[in-house]
Protein backbone atom coordinates (compact mmCIF):
# COMPACT_ATOMS: atom_id res chain seq x y z
CA UNK A 1 0.00 0.00 0.00
CA UNK A 2 1.70 3.31 -1.11
CA UNK A 3 0.76 5.85 1.39
CA UNK A 4 3.84 8.53 1.15
CA UNK A 5 3.27 12.09 0.62
CA UNK A 6 6.22 12.54 -1.95
CA UNK A 7 5.03 12.97 -5.82
CA UNK A 8 4.98 10.10 -7.42
CA UNK A 9 7.48 8.98 -10.30
CA UNK A 10 4.68 9.87 -13.10
CA UNK A 11 4.65 13.36 -11.65
CA UNK A 12 8.88 14.08 -12.09
CA UNK A 13 8.87 14.75 -15.88
CA UNK A 14 6.06 16.96 -16.81
CA UNK A 15 7.88 20.42 -17.09
CA UNK A 16 5.34 23.82 -17.17
CA UNK A 17 3.51 25.13 -14.01
CA UNK A 18 0.01 23.91 -15.94
CA UNK A 19 1.55 20.22 -17.11
CA UNK A 20 3.01 20.11 -13.91
CA UNK A 21 -0.78 20.22 -12.09
CA UNK A 22 -2.04 18.29 -14.41
CA UNK A 23 0.47 15.37 -14.08
CA UNK A 24 -0.43 15.85 -9.96
CA UNK A 25 -4.42 15.63 -10.31
CA UNK A 26 -4.06 12.38 -12.66
CA UNK A 27 -1.84 10.51 -11.47
CA UNK A 28 -3.56 7.59 -9.09
CA UNK A 29 -2.23 8.82 -5.68
CA UNK A 30 -4.82 7.27 -3.36
CA UNK A 31 -5.85 9.18 0.03
CA UNK A 32 -8.84 7.01 1.22
CA UNK A 33 -8.45 3.31 1.46
CA UNK A 34 -11.92 1.80 0.70
CA UNK A 35 -13.59 1.22 -1.97
CA UNK A 36 -14.52 4.09 -4.50
CA UNK A 37 -18.34 3.51 -3.91
CA UNK A 38 -17.80 3.88 -0.46
CA UNK A 39 -15.86 7.09 -0.35
CA UNK A 40 -18.31 8.56 -2.39
CA UNK A 41 -21.44 7.56 -0.62
CA UNK A 42 -19.50 9.49 2.03
CA UNK A 43 -18.46 12.17 -0.24
CA UNK A 44 -22.49 12.60 -0.49
CA UNK A 45 -23.93 12.44 2.86
CA UNK A 46 -21.59 14.82 3.58
CA UNK A 47 -22.92 17.46 1.25
CA UNK A 48 -26.33 15.85 2.68
CA UNK A 49 -25.21 17.18 6.09
CA UNK A 50 -24.53 20.85 4.42
CA UNK A 51 -27.72 21.00 3.19
CA UNK A 52 -29.87 20.12 6.10
CA UNK A 53 -27.56 21.90 8.25
CA UNK A 54 -28.78 25.09 6.14
CA UNK A 55 -32.67 24.40 7.04
CA UNK A 56 -32.03 23.42 10.20
CA UNK A 57 -30.02 26.88 10.47
CA UNK A 58 -32.90 28.59 8.44
CA UNK A 59 -35.38 27.52 10.93
CA UNK A 60 -33.29 28.84 13.83
CA UNK A 61 -32.85 32.36 12.64
CA UNK A 62 -36.79 32.80 11.67
CA UNK A 63 -37.55 31.54 15.17
CA UNK A 64 -35.04 33.41 17.12
CA UNK A 65 -36.16 36.94 14.83
CA UNK A 66 -39.60 36.35 15.32
CA UNK A 67 -41.93 38.70 17.73
CA UNK A 68 -44.82 36.37 17.54
CA UNK A 69 -44.78 33.30 19.98
CA UNK A 70 -43.50 30.17 18.43
CA UNK A 71 -46.27 27.61 18.41
CA UNK A 72 -45.73 24.39 21.02
CA UNK A 73 -44.95 21.82 19.40
CA UNK A 74 -45.73 19.53 22.61
CA UNK A 75 -49.13 20.22 22.31
CA UNK A 76 -49.28 20.58 18.17
CA UNK A 77 -48.48 17.21 17.79
CA UNK A 78 -50.38 15.74 20.49
CA UNK A 79 -52.37 13.06 20.14
CA UNK A 80 -55.74 12.37 21.53
CA UNK A 81 -55.94 8.52 23.05
CA UNK A 82 -59.12 7.76 25.01
CA UNK A 83 -60.13 11.16 26.03
CA UNK A 84 -56.13 12.09 27.44
CA UNK A 85 -53.82 14.40 25.42
CA UNK A 86 -50.50 12.60 25.11
CA UNK A 87 -47.82 15.29 23.51
CA UNK A 88 -45.65 13.83 21.23
CA UNK A 89 -46.89 10.79 20.92
CA UNK A 90 -46.98 9.87 17.01
CA UNK A 91 -43.48 11.25 16.41
CA UNK A 92 -41.99 9.32 19.63
CA UNK A 93 -42.94 6.29 17.97
CA UNK A 94 -41.75 7.22 14.11
CA UNK A 95 -38.89 7.98 16.28
CA UNK A 96 -38.59 4.14 17.64
CA UNK A 97 -39.93 2.93 14.06
CA UNK A 98 -36.41 4.40 12.50
CA UNK A 99 -34.23 3.87 14.90
CA UNK A 100 -35.40 -0.05 14.52
CA UNK A 101 -35.17 0.41 11.09
CA UNK A 102 -31.53 1.21 11.37
CA UNK A 103 -30.74 -1.82 13.91
CA UNK A 104 -32.15 -4.34 10.94
CA UNK A 105 -30.20 -2.49 8.68
CA UNK A 106 -26.62 -3.00 10.74
CA UNK A 107 -27.52 -6.64 11.18
CA UNK A 108 -28.20 -6.58 7.13
CA UNK A 109 -24.96 -5.59 6.88
CA UNK A 110 -23.29 -8.18 9.07
CA UNK A 111 -25.10 -10.91 7.22
CA UNK A 112 -23.77 -9.84 4.11
CA UNK A 113 -20.39 -9.35 5.53
CA UNK A 114 -21.05 -13.31 6.08
CA UNK A 115 -22.05 -14.01 2.31
CA UNK A 116 -25.33 -15.17 3.94
CA UNK A 117 -27.26 -13.03 1.26
CA UNK A 118 -30.54 -14.54 1.97
CA UNK A 119 -30.65 -13.56 5.36
CA UNK A 120 -29.09 -9.96 4.33
CA UNK A 121 -31.80 -9.23 1.80
CA UNK A 122 -34.61 -10.44 4.17
CA UNK A 123 -33.72 -7.94 6.80
CA UNK A 124 -33.18 -5.21 4.28
CA UNK A 125 -37.19 -5.37 3.52
CA UNK A 126 -37.91 -5.45 6.59
CA UNK A 127 -35.89 -1.93 7.05
CA UNK A 128 -37.65 -0.74 3.69
CA UNK A 129 -40.72 -2.07 5.60
CA UNK A 130 -40.01 0.14 8.65
CA UNK A 131 -39.11 2.46 6.29
CA UNK A 132 -42.48 2.39 4.75
CA UNK A 133 -44.49 2.65 8.07
CA UNK A 134 -42.69 5.86 8.81
CA UNK A 135 -43.65 7.64 6.06
CA UNK A 136 -47.11 6.19 6.23
CA UNK A 137 -46.85 7.52 9.49
CA UNK A 138 -45.95 11.35 8.57
CA UNK A 139 -48.21 11.72 5.73
CA UNK A 140 -51.03 10.62 8.61
CA UNK A 141 -49.22 13.93 10.80
CA UNK A 142 -49.20 16.22 7.35
CA UNK A 143 -53.31 15.42 6.84
CA UNK A 144 -54.09 15.86 10.47
CA UNK A 145 -52.04 18.85 10.63
CA UNK A 146 -53.58 20.52 7.51
CA UNK A 147 -56.95 19.31 7.51
CA UNK A 148 -57.61 20.22 11.47
CA UNK A 149 -54.81 22.35 12.31
CA UNK A 150 -55.60 24.59 9.37
CA UNK A 151 -51.14 24.75 9.35
CA UNK A 152 -50.26 26.27 5.88
CA UNK A 153 -46.71 27.66 4.66
CA UNK A 154 -47.83 31.36 5.12
CA UNK A 155 -49.47 30.47 8.18
CA UNK A 156 -51.45 28.83 11.10
CA UNK A 157 -53.77 29.62 13.69
CA UNK A 158 -51.53 29.04 17.01
CA UNK A 159 -48.71 31.42 16.39
CA UNK A 160 -45.84 32.23 14.45
CA UNK A 161 -46.21 32.19 10.59
CA UNK A 162 -42.94 31.03 9.62
CA UNK A 163 -43.89 27.28 11.86
CA UNK A 164 -45.89 26.27 9.05
CA UNK A 165 -42.97 27.25 6.06
CA UNK A 166 -40.09 25.34 8.41
CA UNK A 167 -42.20 22.35 9.11
CA UNK A 168 -42.99 21.17 5.71
CA UNK A 169 -39.69 22.28 4.19
CA UNK A 170 -37.53 20.22 6.59
CA UNK A 171 -39.92 17.35 7.15
CA UNK A 172 -40.97 17.05 3.85
CA UNK A 173 -37.23 17.38 2.93
CA UNK A 174 -36.39 13.97 5.51
CA UNK A 175 -39.65 12.24 4.52
CA UNK A 176 -38.35 12.58 0.36
CA UNK A 177 -34.74 10.64 1.90
CA UNK A 178 -36.63 8.32 3.56
CA UNK A 179 -38.59 7.60 0.57
CA UNK A 180 -35.89 7.44 -1.72
CA UNK A 181 -33.90 4.94 0.74
CA UNK A 182 -36.97 2.69 0.44
CA UNK A 183 -36.63 2.58 -3.41
CA UNK A 184 -32.47 2.12 -2.94
CA UNK A 185 -33.09 -0.57 -0.44
CA UNK A 186 -35.54 -2.61 -2.03
CA UNK A 187 -33.69 -2.37 -5.33
CA UNK A 188 -30.34 -3.32 -3.93
CA UNK A 189 -31.89 -6.58 -1.79
CA UNK A 190 -34.01 -7.45 -5.27
CA UNK A 191 -30.41 -7.73 -6.79
CA UNK A 192 -28.34 -9.40 -4.14
CA UNK A 193 -31.37 -12.06 -4.35
CA UNK A 194 -31.08 -12.99 -8.13
CA UNK A 195 -27.18 -13.30 -7.50
CA UNK A 196 -25.89 -9.94 -9.53
CA UNK A 197 -23.06 -8.86 -7.25
CA UNK A 198 -22.01 -12.18 -7.14
CA UNK A 199 -20.60 -12.05 -10.99
CA UNK A 200 -16.85 -10.81 -10.64
CA UNK A 201 -17.18 -8.30 -13.50
CA UNK A 202 -19.84 -6.03 -11.55
CA UNK A 203 -18.56 -5.31 -8.18
CA UNK A 204 -15.80 -7.98 -7.67
CA UNK A 205 -18.13 -9.93 -6.25
CA UNK A 206 -18.50 -8.92 -3.01
CA UNK A 207 -21.55 -7.83 -0.93
CA UNK A 208 -20.43 -4.43 -0.12
CA UNK A 209 -22.73 -2.63 -1.78
CA UNK A 210 -25.17 -3.64 0.99
CA UNK A 211 -22.77 -1.74 3.37
CA UNK A 212 -22.79 1.53 1.48
CA UNK A 213 -26.36 0.92 1.24
CA UNK A 214 -26.98 1.17 4.95
CA UNK A 215 -24.83 4.25 5.38
CA UNK A 216 -27.15 6.08 3.31
CA UNK A 217 -30.22 4.66 5.16
CA UNK A 218 -28.40 5.17 8.70
CA UNK A 219 -27.71 9.06 7.50
CA UNK A 220 -31.48 9.21 7.43
CA UNK A 221 -31.92 7.83 10.90
CA UNK A 222 -28.87 10.43 11.79
CA UNK A 223 -31.03 13.55 10.50
CA UNK A 224 -33.99 12.26 12.09
CA UNK A 225 -32.20 12.75 15.46
CA UNK A 226 -31.74 16.00 14.75
CA UNK A 227 -34.50 17.20 13.67
CA UNK A 228 -36.39 15.37 16.63
CA UNK A 229 -34.40 17.62 19.32
CA UNK A 230 -34.66 20.72 17.35
CA UNK A 231 -37.84 21.12 16.00
CA UNK A 232 -40.42 18.71 18.04
CA UNK A 233 -38.52 18.89 21.35
CA UNK A 234 -36.98 22.51 21.31
CA UNK B 1 -9.95 -4.18 10.41
CA UNK B 2 -10.17 -2.62 7.16
CA UNK B 3 -12.99 -2.66 4.28
CA UNK B 4 -11.36 -4.77 1.92
CA UNK B 5 -11.86 -7.77 4.59
CA UNK B 6 -15.26 -6.31 5.45
CA UNK B 7 -16.45 -4.74 8.40
CA UNK B 8 -17.57 -7.82 11.05
CA UNK B 9 -18.80 -7.17 14.04
CA UNK B 10 -20.59 -9.41 16.80
CA UNK B 11 -24.19 -9.67 16.06
CA UNK B 12 -24.79 -8.98 19.88
CA UNK B 13 -22.74 -5.21 19.88
CA UNK B 14 -25.59 -4.18 17.11
CA UNK B 15 -28.20 -5.03 19.32
CA UNK B 16 -26.58 -3.03 22.59
CA UNK B 17 -26.17 -0.13 20.48
CA UNK B 18 -29.97 -0.51 19.44
CA UNK B 19 -31.21 -0.96 22.67
CA UNK B 20 -28.90 2.25 23.64
CA UNK B 21 -30.69 4.11 21.48
CA UNK B 22 -33.86 3.04 22.82
CA UNK B 23 -33.03 4.19 26.10
CA UNK B 24 -31.75 7.63 24.88
CA UNK B 25 -34.89 8.62 22.78
CA UNK B 26 -37.11 7.39 25.80
CA UNK B 27 -35.15 9.63 27.70
CA UNK B 28 -35.38 12.68 25.25
CA UNK B 29 -39.25 12.16 24.97
CA UNK B 30 -39.62 12.24 29.13
CA UNK B 31 -38.11 15.90 29.23
CA UNK B 32 -40.82 16.79 27.27
CA UNK B 33 -43.08 14.86 28.94
CA UNK B 34 -42.06 16.36 32.71
CA UNK B 35 -42.14 19.44 31.30
CA UNK B 36 -38.24 20.80 31.88
CA UNK B 37 -38.29 24.56 31.17
CA UNK B 38 -35.18 26.32 29.80
CA UNK B 39 -31.50 26.11 30.22
CA UNK B 40 -32.07 22.73 32.00
CA UNK B 41 -34.38 20.92 28.68
CA UNK B 42 -31.78 22.82 26.39
CA UNK B 43 -28.80 20.98 27.75
CA UNK B 44 -30.85 17.75 27.85
CA UNK B 45 -32.32 17.85 24.38
CA UNK B 46 -28.65 18.82 22.95
CA UNK B 47 -26.74 16.36 24.78
CA UNK B 48 -29.16 12.54 24.60
CA UNK B 49 -28.60 14.27 20.44
CA UNK B 50 -25.18 14.14 20.59
CA UNK B 51 -25.06 10.92 22.18
CA UNK B 52 -27.38 9.29 19.75
CA UNK B 53 -25.73 10.65 16.67
CA UNK B 54 -22.28 9.96 18.18
CA UNK B 55 -23.52 6.33 18.36
CA UNK B 56 -25.28 5.97 15.01
CA UNK B 57 -22.04 7.25 13.05
CA UNK B 58 -19.20 5.27 15.35
CA UNK B 59 -20.94 1.99 15.27
CA UNK B 60 -23.86 1.60 12.57
CA UNK B 61 -21.89 3.57 10.05
CA UNK B 62 -18.83 2.10 11.30
CA UNK B 63 -16.67 5.51 11.58
CA UNK B 64 -14.84 4.05 14.83
CA UNK B 65 -13.16 1.42 12.55
CA UNK B 66 -12.40 3.15 9.80
CA UNK B 67 -9.19 5.29 9.03
CA UNK B 68 -8.29 8.66 10.81
CA UNK B 69 -7.90 10.02 6.72
CA UNK B 70 -11.48 9.10 6.09
CA UNK B 71 -12.90 10.02 9.18
CA UNK B 72 -11.11 13.81 9.85
CA UNK B 73 -12.48 14.12 5.62
CA UNK B 74 -16.18 13.71 7.10
CA UNK B 75 -16.56 14.95 10.79
CA UNK B 76 -14.25 18.05 10.54
CA UNK B 77 -15.93 20.05 7.38
CA UNK B 78 -19.40 20.02 8.91
CA UNK B 79 -17.43 22.04 11.81
CA UNK B 80 -17.91 25.33 9.47
CA UNK B 81 -21.34 24.66 10.38
CA UNK B 82 -21.14 26.25 13.74
CA UNK B 83 -19.43 29.47 12.45
CA UNK B 84 -22.71 29.69 10.23
CA UNK B 85 -25.14 29.06 13.60
CA UNK B 86 -23.06 31.39 15.10
CA UNK B 87 -23.10 34.27 12.45
CA UNK B 88 -27.26 33.43 12.02
CA UNK B 89 -27.63 33.52 15.74
CA UNK B 90 -26.52 37.39 15.35
CA UNK B 91 -28.40 38.10 12.72
CA UNK B 92 -30.78 37.12 14.41
CA UNK B 93 -30.94 38.56 17.29
CA UNK B 94 -30.27 41.62 15.53
CA UNK B 95 -33.49 41.38 13.56
CA UNK B 96 -35.46 40.29 16.41
CA UNK B 97 -34.13 43.47 18.56
CA UNK B 98 -35.20 46.01 15.73
CA UNK B 99 -38.20 44.23 14.64
CA UNK B 100 -39.15 45.08 18.71
CA UNK B 101 -37.90 49.20 18.21
CA UNK B 102 -40.34 49.69 14.77
CA UNK B 103 -42.79 46.97 13.94
CA UNK B 104 -44.47 46.99 17.82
Amino acid sequence: MNTTTAPSPAAAPATGRWRQLVADWSSDQQAFQVSWGKAMMWIFLLSDTFIFSCFLTGYMTVRMANTVPWPNPSLVFSLNIGGVEVPLLLIAIMTFVLISSSGTMAMAVNFAYRRERVRAAILMFVTAGFGVCFVSMQVFEWSKLILQEGVRPWGNPMGAAQFGSTFFMITGFHGLHVTAGVIYLVTVAVRLLRGRYDAVGKTGGNYQIVEIAGLYWHFVDLVWVFIFALFYLW
Amino acid sequence: MTSATGQQHPISLYLKIWGLLFVLSTLSYLVDYFNFHSYLRWTLILALMLMKAGLIVAFFMHMAWERLALVFAILIPPLCLLVLVGLMATEADYTFLTRLSFFR
